[in-house]
């Protein structure tokens, strides 16, 4: 038995923090310098108090509103990834499973892989599928990247968002997710990465009267980027990776209709599709709308693409996760 | 491959430049609106035209221009590691 993507929708916090907003915060800045720095023209910030899983939460209730014959009575996997977990232990899926009152027969894991976790939860409800071990996975994603970024790093904050996506992915006798790619890079695990609040280094008191002056005293970590580092990874292992992910699946780049990777940053969407030679008018991107928002970039860009009416049935969508690790991973949809 | 090109290459990138604005002696760094986001636009501009990734320790040693170029033009000879 094969798989497909059956629901999808996301969800963006009211708040929208535009570039002439966002300036407005750093004495002497211009919207339009923002906009150089990032690319990005806006972005969603959740308000006080609100976590990844409230915003995935969001995004389940407007799936529901929109597909009214979807019934959480058929789920029997939930797969939870979000970088800001709600506790430590135990994992987000099981809080999100009582809240949904989803069935006790019903199998939960967390899979906090940063901006590759879409897809590596979709390769796993891929598999739980295929191998017979369920019939419809639900895929909830909520990300805050916000409430962990220094209000003084002006990089970071122009490229992120927050957002929230939910997906359903369910049995189809015509298999229509292909086969998985994956790598990881482990060294470059310093790189990018959510510095304090795990056991090798926890936050301590030092660390909450440093940042005293910041929301919640950066008490869910502190975003930091090696903004170089990232880069070079991107470039240097990306374009033979989206080769690999091909091959994997008997395709060539001329066979492909859609490119969607995951929603990084401005330069590195715009050098990849260089690099990759890949046509304009086949890569999605809608990075200047909402910026990185982590594991839910590729579902937004996936469900706005659909919504502009630019993917037809039948079309061959490849994916391309990568991120924090430094991780990978990919694969091609049928659309 | 020649530095006129190359310097073409960085005009063309970025909205604010001017053909003529950039010389081989021009001081990257000293840019209007300098930031570190700009270093990266030229890693991916040399890696895209030139297939040569430059690394921080590379970044650093450069100060003008022509010290971008040479060192492209460097690795791109098979002088030094293409990491």
């Amino acid at each position: 038995m094969g798989s497909s993507i059956q629901y999808l929708s996301y969800y963006l916090p009211q708040l929208e923090m535009d570039n002439n907003l966002l300036a407005d915060q750093f004495v002497g800045k211009k919207a339009k310098e923002l906009f150089d720095i990032s690319g990005v023209k806006t972005r969603h910030v959740a308000a006080k108090g609100v976590l990844g899983s409230d915003l995935a939460i969001s995004a389940l209730e407007l799936l529901q509103k929109e597909h009214p014959n979807f019934s959480l009575k058929e789920i029997d996997f939930l797969i939870v990834s979000t970088l800001v977990l709600d506790y430590n232990s135990p994992t987000t899926a099981s809080v999100l499973h009582h809240k949904l009152g989803l069935s006790s027969a019903c199998g939960t894991i967390d899979l906090p892989q940063g901006c590759s976790g879409f897809l590596y939860s979709l390769s796993v409800a891929e598999a739980m599928i295929t191998a017979g071990n369920a019939r419809n996975v639900l895929i909830l994603l909520g990300e805050v990247p916000t409430k962990a970024i220094h209000s003084e790093d002006i990089v970071l904050r122009s490229i992120f968002g927050d957002a929230g996506a939910a997906i359903v992915v369910s049995e189809n006798p015509t298999k229509s997710i292909g086969k998985f790619t994956f790598a990881t890079f482990g060294d470059g695990f310093d790189f990018l990465k959510v510095e304090r609040g795990g056991g090798r280094n926890p936050i301590d008191e030092a660390w909450i009267k440093k940042y005293s002056d910041q929301e919640n005293q950066l008490s869910f970590g502190r975003i930091e980027m090696n903004g170089l580092e990232v880069l070079r990874f991107a470039l240097k292992e990306i374009p033979g990776f989206l080769e690999q992910t091909l091959v994997k699946n008997g395709l060539t780049l001329s066979e492909i209709d859609f490119f969607i990777f995951h929603q990084a940053s401005a330069m590195i969407l715009k050098s990849l599709q260089r690099k990759c030679n890949i046509p304009e008018h086949k890569f999605i991107s809608n990075f200047e709308d909402v910026g990185n928002t982590v594991s839910c970039s590729i579902p937004i860009a996936l469900k706005k693409a659909a919504e502009l009416g630019n993917l037809k049935k039948g079309n061959k969508i490849v994916l391309i996760g990568f991120g924090i690790g430094f991780s990978c991973i990919g694969t091609v949809i049928e659309w | 491959m020649e530095i006129v090109d190359f310097i073409a290459a960085i005009e063309e990138e970025f909205d604010d430049l001017n053909p003529g604005d950039v010389s081989p002696n021009s001081v990257f760094r000293d840019m209007e609106g300098w930031s570190s986001m700009h270093a990266l636009i030229f890693v991916a501009l040399i890696d895209s035209k030139y297939n040569v990734l430059l690394n921080g320790d590379e970044l650093k040693s450069c100060v003008t221009i022509k010290d971008l170029f040479d060192i492209t033009l460097l690795k791109i000879n098979g002088g030094g590691a293409n990491t």
